[in-house]
């Protein structure tokens, strides 16, 4: 199972080391720095690696490297999943997972750890059950701590730990109980120069904000269940009722979850709302090349395309770009060659365009790669897939809860080629 | 308001004070000397904060163990907090100051009575964590209640200390007879008490490949897929890795287990999906294919899969790697799920290759157009490797579908016409593989590829560019030219060009024999005078004496057909595949090698194999016929390998000692096929291609420019270049090849001096059967082993049992423990018509490679014949490799006998022997075991014995017999402790018998 753990940050520094068996000495991590050094960006680190006594699995999280070392046949994914969780549950402790709050917050951090695994099995990974045991840190609490000389770890079992909803505290208690539900829609998509449809599917995602009293059990439905084939779920959810009636029953976690992940697929479910006319060029001869896109609305539902953002890898030996852009802003970042064009809303009624002349390096051949777009867009109030939450019942408590449920789509890999 | 608000920032000031990040701003001077002083305090909250300053130092990697003895006095407290922090303080020192732990036994053994079961629970997970030995005593009662504990908290925390404890001291555990306990606990009440169990006995199952841990029967399988419903999702992950070891009794049981694990392809957890797709890929197999379930069930993995793509890189990657076996057991599974493998352009490098590698696996004539516009458009990204590796997947898909072969030769043109390097380079060697594919339809391309040939800097580039001049040196008009040309710098070049060019150019004498006398002349000197390359050289040498001698046969062993290549080249070997699948979701999986190649310290690891189809009416649990490749689906004729056709030979070119790990299993089958399936088919049965240069049929020239072997003379005989992947055999295969015609000839003697009878032979057992017809296409194989006149032998009886007449038999072996080869070929001079027996003996000796194998005298062997080639294999008995000259002096038994550490020794029972100590000792003298010196106490016979293997190893024995008492006990010494079982198990037949 899991033996160690190391944290890293971007420049090479191990910053934290925690063993659950005996110590492993940090020079282990040297083949990782190796691997490092020749992946160039840190995304393409590996993910694992081998040595001659140990495996080194990793994922790289804002900024952080987080190395497991194992001895034994692991399933990777269980250690990969791990990290992942170590990472989440550090983000919803301290609301940020980067180098400084760790080290503000060592001790817990270490705490916590302990808490997750032992002997390399996970223990705790629910962040109920874990903020039950230690208690996140507060303003307040640290405060009241110093005076009164308390603690914030838990000195009662968490009763999470054992029922058969480990999800779930006992005794909850709210003045206000709601129930908020975000459908949230990711289009990834591969556009080709003519502007059709290379790839595109749709992640979808149902986060869910519930503070509710007591032990509610919730039922949601959906208009068109039909469209969902392919469902992750949270572990709350009851999946004959799933199999058998297509409606989500559940006992749900108090506080922040992800109640299900779901994937569309079919090509001709995913509407693509955006058109992108571009020309990028560069001349055969002479230092210079021209650039000219225009975006426009194509299957957005009546809804308005917000937050609109262009973003170009331009080719190396581009060196300076002169353009117009008739709204939004646009940057040219020399080092990483990056161009970003912030144009904000889509106006259907005047189009977005962005103009102009790249200079090249003189005496460079012409830029082989033909430079990807990205796009990033957001549509507020709109399932992109159609999706629609049809009700939301609770039943085993008295109370009436506040309900709501918000849609929105924003763009994921959206890409268009040139 | 106002007031309010500067309040909360006053607080939030306060609050950033009192942040962890203090503690590193200690100063280095003196600090452990502060923090002395603060543990000592007499405040409480002082001493908390001293514990958590010297966690946070610890955390970071600086050595506080100074401190032992004052932190572990702040151990005895009522503050959970604190407590905790002194237990984390403890499991990271306690092993650098064992006996100031000791002092701590106290408190834990006290922790694990209290009331609450949070402190209970904490204290034994705790001790189990100080890797004392001293303390591991103390450890014992207390988990003992534990286990027992009526709360399931710590029941389960004290399952997983089992394993910690296992880990420090295994044999307690045992004596204990915590493994008991542990088993009972998979029948808890609780199913995270039962997940917990499960995966402390998996884990220490891993340390004990033979121990029956998790012995599974339908009962504990019932329990355990209703615990998978109710546990967390790493409980999920455990109990799923366990199912996956079960094999169902019958194909109802099966899909009654697919039908209970599938829900858990919904999980939000990756690895529950993954482990779950394990169990229904290996449980599928059982199930009858034309079962509706079973159509259900293939509809049902795609989604999941397809999913586990949008997860977090790392996972993607993976999973991808999964994906590529899963697609090469089960394509249909995804083979409509094409696009979710295109690469986005911002994916890590890693994810792009895998994703590649599976379109083009999935490549079929239905997605080719789809599949290379991708290509093209990979093929001008910024990663120089995944544009290689596009434009490589590019020949890929021209070789695997032969209707987009045209497009895919116009496509790589295209590249080629951007004149990057590189690509360049990629695209002619791939264009070299499509012109072995598809003779004669492309060649109008060489005007194109002849203008780029001042561009290529990479030795296989050339080495391709000048296998295609060659080749096609008649269409040439300047072929002479363009290989003087890279005449000039021959020495410069690597081995792979020089070779291939020395090739080339006896081809171009061959087909303009007029022109390039000259030619010739000079790159045979250059190779046989100026080279210092053995490889080189005796390949010049072998062209030089074909063209003086016979030039009429040099033309028809140089310009030879070539047999095809196929697109199948990248493909895993199909029982490897096998494997693999077993162990999805595992390293294994990841890197595609079997666990027994590469995870450390388990020794042994049982190869897994898939359970048989329920119609194929094969038997399931035949451990002997473990090589046998149960898919009968795949083509024979393949020759797999793992990576592009690039790559191929590095695995298998270092040379094998003893001592080396396993390489993968595969090599055998890898070597055989090529052997028997490419080289004989073409030749007479009797030489093989390792022939002596005087042979007269020389191995046919053939043309794969990447030269990959340069250690094989034959090299490129096999035609494709993975072919040669099995000739990863290294030099030391050498020697029984040229001792095959000398005791080849001498066979008949020893046949004779078989048929005659030893008066006192060795033991040979009764023949058993190795190969069932059913498994060889008719024809049935059984044999035994034996040492005759100080010759081993395997004596065979092959039955043909098939329609048709069998001729052209061959026989190959891989390495095994003692490097036993065949000392000549297999003589089968007769054609065995159906229902024919005959009787064949073939002579071995002990020179081959040498790997060592599970169990040490597993022998893995290939028969071919004129239907196909088929794989068994077979276990011989240790005895036949005792030699004769075994009878050690009294003074250096002795003397050994001392010497041997007595760790190396092991004792065995024989029961049930009914010899008196003379007749055994005699019995024994007729199998080498010699027995030096004989000793009689109080009515007990001792006989010292010795033995000596043919590698050199001695064995000692003493063997103890009460008179009266049929139960023997023999005790082996030897320096290599792990020969003892076998030794044994030779006693016993050798005596029973």
């Amino acid at each position: 199972m899991i033996h160690s753990l190391f944290l890293i940050n971007y420049t090479g520094d191990i910053f934290l080391e925690k063993h659950w068996k005996s110590v492993i000495n940090r020079s282990v991590c040297d083949y990782f720095f190796e691997a490092k050094e020749k992946a160039l960006e840190p995304e393409n680190v590996p993910p694992i690696l081998q040595t001659p006594h140990h495996y080194l699995i990793n994922i790289y999280r804002g900024k952080l490297f987080f190395l497991a070392v194992i001895q034994t046949e692991v399933p990777p994914l269980f250690v990969i999943e791990f990290l992942h969780k170590v990472a989440d549950t550090l983000q919803d402790y301290f609301g940020d997972c980067s180098e400084g709050v760790i080290k503000d917050n060592l001790v817990t951090v270490y705490e916590i750890l302990e808490e997750m695994l032992d002997n390399g099995f996970p223990l705790a990974t629910e962040s109920n059950v874990l903020q039950e045991m230690i208690r996140p840190p507060t303003i307040l609490r640290s405060v009241v701590n110093t005076l009164t000389g308390g603690s914030n770890v838990g000195d009662t079992l968490p009763t999470g730990q054992l029922s058969n909803i480990p999800w779930r505290r006992a005794g909850v208690k709210y003045t206000n109980n709601e129930a908020y539900f975000d459908v949230i829609e990711e289009i990834d998509a591969i556009l080709d120069k003519s502007g059709s449809t290379v790839f595109a599917e749709i992640q979808g995602v149902i986060e869910a904000c519930v503070r509710l009293t007591g032990m509610p059990d919730l039922t949601l439905s959906f208009m068109n269940p039909r469209l969902l084939d392919d469902v992750s779920f949270h572990p709350c959810v009851r999946f004959k009722r799933w199999e058998s009636e297509r409606v989500l029953s559940f006992i749900p976690p108090d506080g922040n979850f992800t109640l299900m992940t779901y994937h569309v697929s079919s090509q001709n479910l995913v509407a693509i709302p955006v058109y992108v006319k571009q020309n990028i060029s560069f001349m055969e001869t002479g230092s210079c090349g021209r650039l000219d896109i225009t975006i426009g609305p194509k299957q957005t539902m009546g809804k308005t395309v917000e937050g609109l953002l262009v973003t170009i890898h331009m080719p190396k030996a581009v060196l300076s770009a002169n353009l117009t852009a008739t709204q939004g802003n646009y940057t040219y970042d020399l080092a990483t060659k990056v161009l970003v064009w912030d144009v904000g809303k889509l106006n259907p009624q005047k189009l977005p365009n962005l103009r102009g002349s790249l200079s090249v390096q003189s005496g460079a051949p012409k830029p082989e790669e033909n430079p990807s777009l990205n796009i990033d867009m957001k549509i507020q109030q709109l399932a992109i897939s159609g999706l629609k939450v049809n009700r939301l019942d609770m039943y085993g408590e008295k109370y009436k809860p506040f309900k709501g449920v918000k849609y929105l789509t924003r763009a994921g890999k959206f890409q268009v080629r040139t | 308001m106002q007031e309010w608000a500067n309040q909360l920032c006053e607080n939030r000031q306060f609050g950033s004070k009192m942040t962890d990040s203090k503690y590193f701003t200690t100063t280095k001077k003196g600090e452990i000397f502060e923090l002395k002083a603060e543990l000592n305090s007499d405040k409480k909250e002082k001493k908390k904060e001293a514990v958590k300053k010297v966690i946070a130092s610890m955390t970071v990697g600086k050595d506080v163990s100074a401190l032992f003895p004052d932190v572990v006095n702040c151990m005895q407290t009522d503050n959970l907090e604190l407590k905790k922090l002194v237990y984390l303080y403890l499991m990271n020192y306690a092993k650098s100051q064992p006996d100031m732990a000791i002092m701590a036994v106290n408190t834990f053994v006290k922790d694990c009575e209290d009331p609450n079961p949070l402190i209970r629970a904490l204290a034994v997970r705790t001790m189990g964590c100080i890797r004392v030995d001293k303390i591991t005593e103390y450890l014992c009662e207390p988990l003992r209640k534990c286990l027992k504990d009526e709360d399931p908290y710590v029941r389960k925390t004290a399952a997983v200390c089992v394993a910690k404890l296992h880990d420090i001291n295994a044999q307690l555990v045992e004596d204990q007879g915590f493994l008991d306990t542990l088993k009972d606990l998979i029948s808890d009440s609780n199913p995270m008490v039962v997940a917990n169990a499960v995966a402390a006995l998996s884990e220490i199952a891993e340390s004990h490949p033979n121990s029956n841990l998790l012995d599974l029967n339908p009962q504990t399988i019932n329990k355990l897929l209703t615990a998978l419903n109710e546990c967390t999702e790493w409980g999920q992950i455990f109990i799923l890795d366990c199912l996956a070891n079960y094999t169902p009794r019958d194909d109802r049981e099966s899909q009654s287990i697919c039908e209970r694990v599938t829900p858990r392809l919904s999980h939000a957890n990756s690895a529950v999906v993954l482990s779950a797709v394990k169990v229904l890929m290996k449980f599928m197999e059982m199930l009858p294919k034309d079962l509706d379930y079973y159509g259900t069930l293939l509809k049902k993995l795609a989604p999941p899969l397809v999913t586990l793509l949008s997860a977090e890189p790392e996972l993607q990657y993976v999973a991808l790697r999964n994906i590529n076996l899963i697609v090469q057991r089960r394509p249909e599974i995804l083979k409509h799920e094409m696009k979710v493998f295109f690469v986005k352009y911002n994916d890590p490098i890693y994810v792009k290759l895998e994703k590649l590698d599976i379109m083009i696996r999935l490549a079929s004539q239905a997605n080719i157009a789809q599949v290379l516009a991708e290509l093209k458009e990979y093929a001008t990204e910024v990663d120089v490797d995944f544009v290689r590796k596009a434009v490589r997947a590019i020949g890929r898909c021209a070789i695997k579908v032969e209707q987009s072969a045209e497009r895919c030769v116009s496509t790589l043109l295209d590249l080629i016409q951007t004149k990057v390097n590189y690509v360049v380079q990629e695209a002619i060697v791939v264009i070299k593989d499509i012109f072995r594919k598809y003779p004669n339809k492309y060649e109008s391309v060489i005007a194109t590829l002849c203008e780029n040939l001042d561009s290529l800097d990479e030795p296989e580039a050339r080495a391709a560019m000048i296998w295609i001049v060659g080749e096609y040196a008649e269409r040439i008009d300047n072929a002479d030219e363009l290989l003087e040309s890279f005449l000039e710098g021959f020495h410069d070049e690597s081995t792979q060009v020089q070779l291939q060019l020395l090739t080339a150019i006896v081809k171009l004498f061959l087909k303009k024999p007029t022109e390039t006398q000259e030619l010739v002349q000079q790159v045979l000197s250059l190779a046989t005078q100026d080279s210092d390359n053995p490889d080189l050289r005796d390949r010049g040498y072998i062209y030089w004496r074909l063209l003086s001698t016979d030039p009429v046969a040099a033309k028809e062993v140089v310009l030879a057909e070539k047999p095809l290549i196929s697109e199948e080249t990248d493909l895993i070997e199909p029982t490897l595949l096998e494997e693999l699948i077993c162990h999805i979701g595992t390293l294994a999986s990841v890197y595609h090698k079997p666990p027994s190649a590469f995870v450390e310290g388990s020794r042994g690891v049982q190869h897994k194999r898939l359970p048989g189809s329920a119609g194929s009416g094969e038997s399931v649990e035949s451990p002997d016929t473990g090589s046998a490749p149960v898919a009968s689906e795949a083509p024979p004729a393949v020759i797999p390998s793992q990576d592009l056709l690039g790559d191929l030979l590095n695995l298998d070119l270092t040379p094998t000692t003893t001592t080396g790990p396993p390489p993968p299993s595969s090599a055998m089958q890898m070597g055989a096929m090529d052997l028997l399936g490419g080289g004989l088919d073409s030749l007479p049965p009797v030489p093989l291609r390792r022939d002596t240069p005087q042979s007269p049929q020389p191995p046919h020239q053939s043309p794969s420019p990447p030269d990959y072997s340069p250690t094989e003379l034959g090299v490129d005989l096999g035609g494709s270049p993975a072919m040669t992947a099995g000739f990863g055999a290294p030099p030391t295969a050498g020697p029984p090849s040229f001792t095959a015609p000398v005791s080849g000839g001498l066979d008949d003697l020893f046949d004779l001096g078989g048929g005659v009878g030893m008066p006192m032979g060795a033991y040979v057992p009764p023949k058993t059967l190795w190969l069932p017809a059913m498994k060889a296409k008719g024809l049935e194989i059984s044999g035994t082993f034996g040492r005759r006149a100080g010759v081993v032998q395997m004596e065979m009886t092959l039955t043909n049992k098939a329609m048709s007449v069998m001729t052209d038999f061959a026989i190959q072996f891989n390495r095994n423990s003692f490097g036993l080869a065949p000392a000549g070929p297999l003589q089968v001079l007769t054609p065995v018509s159906p229902n024919q027996s005959i009787e064949a003996v073939l002579p071995l000796n002990t020179v081959g490679p040498v790997m060592k194998m599970e169990p040490l005298n597993n022998l893995q062997v290939a028969v071919k014949n004129n239907i196909d080639v088929f794989y068994f294999s077979c276990q011989y008995p240790i005895s036949m490799l005792f030699v004769e000259d075994g009878k050690m002096e009294r003074q250096v038994f002795l003397a050994t006998w001392k010497d041997i550490p007595n760790e190396n020794e092991s004792k065995f029972q024989l029961n049930d022997c009914h010899l008196n100590a003379d007749a055994a000792s005699s019995k024994l003298q007729g199998s080498n075991i010699f027995t030096i010196a004989k000793r009689t106490v109080e009515g007990q016979d001792m006989l010292y014995q010795s033995m000596k293997l043919t590698n050199g190893i001695w064995v000692l024995a003493e063997l103890r017999a009460q008179a009266g008492n049929p139960n023997y006990t023999v005790s082996l010494r030897c320096r290599a402790p792990e020969v003892s079982q076998c030794v044994f198990q030779s006693y016993e037949a050798v005596l029973k018998n």
